[in-house]
């Protein structure tokens, strides 16, 4: 499956106001890696996200999504392969009903009727919110509106699942139901976030942005460790491996033990 | 501010109303739309002294709010909420039409108080019948039929976005009224100043949600139409509801039927 790899090679971007955002980034995800992406508040790491489908296209340097480079011509594949969850289900969910929501764009696909009506189905039964289905999304909990806002991007069957924040406000009970959701997943998953324990959950490969710079690419558990890079990013190691050895780390991601 | 969340609040009641499984909710809302329009049409083209031809008008949205299971009382107070518009409007003419008209025994109505009644009258009429059909039928399901009645996209597509992010927009005004409030002391800090910049911030928080709205209906394939999955389908009951309804508002526009039955009850006296 070579064409879900994501490929960026010197990417540089600043917004139509002046601020430099991204400077300089590289990086490639194979098939199936789950990816963190992590930083400080204004690293860049929602704006890196945006050029990962296309909604902001890169001013030197290029994203390429299996053998296709992200450009205005090849978007619509470009989104059909890259499902990008925001990071405020209000600003996705702006359908009626949930449902409508969730076949908006299996629709825009052109689907026949049936066709659109399992996919959404589908969609909403791997997060658990079939029963939603005829609610209007703004009467929905915090919880539900992420599960839903989830399903939206999944009834497209994307390859690659991008998130922006997907822990933030969740009760930590749904967070858990979240991280677990997410395993259950085969895409490739490339998750913006600040939750560091979600990542020790469910990503292996953890890149590290700062200042629109990736200042570290490596194993989850490593840079983990490295108090210096992570206190110089805004970072602090993961709740549960503070006061750990590293040796009980490694047995801890499943026990959910806390230090 | 207690005032501003309950008034949103009770739009989410009229939602769930619309939410129901009676015999009115079940039908086209296409129909509903059509029948509601016609009523309105109807009323509205009423001479202004028409007081007597506008009572037989109330059976209709009386017949919805039974039949539809709306609350009377909620409907009451929905409608008293936009009665100073019409009570202005009117109010005048008693002063500039003082022509008498009726004179019943010894008191004298000029025309204007008439015609001030016939104004609250074709209010009531009008606005509960447009209440009622959002509540029969649901602000959604009104804006599809519009669609397929023929109302251009863009029009249908600004009521949908309207109606779903004015609870947003609410909310959001509401949370940074209270933390003003909360940050205010003898009243200070309430003034028109403070006024100013809260507007301008929620302005441009919504031109910032707008913003990223768009990239995400970019994000799954939006090409400027809204496509819904929902066939209507128009069956024998909904053609009889909308030719029952046409058939009683033109027999009771055009021909004066109260008059009549009043003129034949006084026939029979004599």
């Amino acid at each position: 499956m070579s064409h879900h790899i994501i490929e960026v090679e010197d990417l540089h971007y600043a917004y139509p106001d002046g601020t430099r955002v991204l400077n300089g980034i590289a990086f490639t995800i194979t098939h199936g890696e789950n990816v963190a992406l992590v930083g400080a508040n204004g690293a860049g790491k929602s704006t890196l996200l945006l050029q990962l489908n296309g909604c902001l296209l890169p001013e030197s340097g290029r994203v390429r999504i299996g053998e296709v480079p992200v450009t205005k011509k090849t978007l619509a594949h470009i989104r059909r392969t890259v499902g990008l969850v925001f990071q405020d289900p209000d600003d996705q969910l702006f359908m009626p009903l949930v449902f409508d929501d969730v076949a908006f764009g299996p629709l825009n696909l052109g689907l026949p009727p049936d066709e659109v009506e399992r996919h959404v189905m589908g969609a909403l039964a791997a997060v658990g919110a079939v029963h939603l289905k005829d609610r209007p999304p703004y009467r929905l909990s915090g919880g539900e509106k992420r599960a839903v806002a989830i399903a939206t991007v999944l009834s497209l069957a994307p390859a690659i699942l991008v998130m922006d924040e997907p822990s933030s406000n969740l009760d930590p009970k749904t967070r858990r139901q979240l991280i677990e959701l997410l395993k259950t997943f085969e895409h490739t998953l490339i998750i913006a976030t600040h939750d560091l324990d979600l990542v020790l959950d469910l990503c292996p490969r953890t890149l590290v942005l700062k200042e629109g710079r990736l200042a570290a690419d490596g194993p989850t558990l490593e840079i983990m460790q490295d108090e210096a890079l992570l206190a110089s990013c805004h970072l602090e190691k993961p709740l549960r491996m503070q006061g750990w050895s590293p040796g009980a780390v490694a047995g801890a991601g499943a026990a959910h033990s806390h230090g | 501010m207690g005032a501003l969340e309950n008034s949103l609040f009770n739009i989410g009641y009229l939602e769930t109303l619309s939410c129901q499984a009676t015999p009115i909710h079940r039908l086209d809302p296409r129909v509903k739309l059509l029948t509601t329009l016609g009523f309105i049409v109807a009323v509205v083209s009423f001479p202004k002294y028409a007081v007597l031809d506008l009572l037989p008008f109330f059976v209709y949205p009386v017949a919805l709010v039974a039949l539809g299971h709306v609350p009377m009382s909620y409907l009451a107070k929905k409608i008293l909420l936009a009665a100073p518009f019409a009570f202005f409007i009117g109010v005048f003419n008693p002063l500039l039409d003082r022509q008498t008209l009726v004179q019943l025994g010894p008191l004298a109505l000029s025309g204007g108080w008439v015609s001030f009644a016939a104004i609250l009258l074709k209010f009531t009429l009008t606005v509960s019948a447009a209440l009622v059909l959002v509540a029969v039928t649901g602000f959604n399901q009104v804006c599809l039929a519009l669609q397929r009645l023929g109302m251009p996209r863009v029009f249908v597509l600004q009521l949908l976005f309207l109606y779903r992010y004015l609870f947003v927009l609410g909310d959001e005004a509401l949370r940074m009224v209270r933390a003003r409030a909360l940050r205010s002391f003898n009243g200070r800090g309430l003034g028109l100043g403070a006024y100013g910049s809260l507007l301008g911030h929620l302005l441009l928080r919504t031109l910032d949600r707008a913003g990223r709205l768009h990239q995400a209906m970019l994000s799954r394939g939006f090409d400027g139409e809204i496509r819904v999955l929902r066939p209507l389908r128009l069956r024998g009951r909904d053609a009889a509801f909308f030719l029952g309804w046409s058939a009683y508002f033109g027999l009771f526009r055009f021909y004066h039927i109260p008059q009549a039955l009043g003129a034949g009850v006084l026939e029979l006296i004599k």
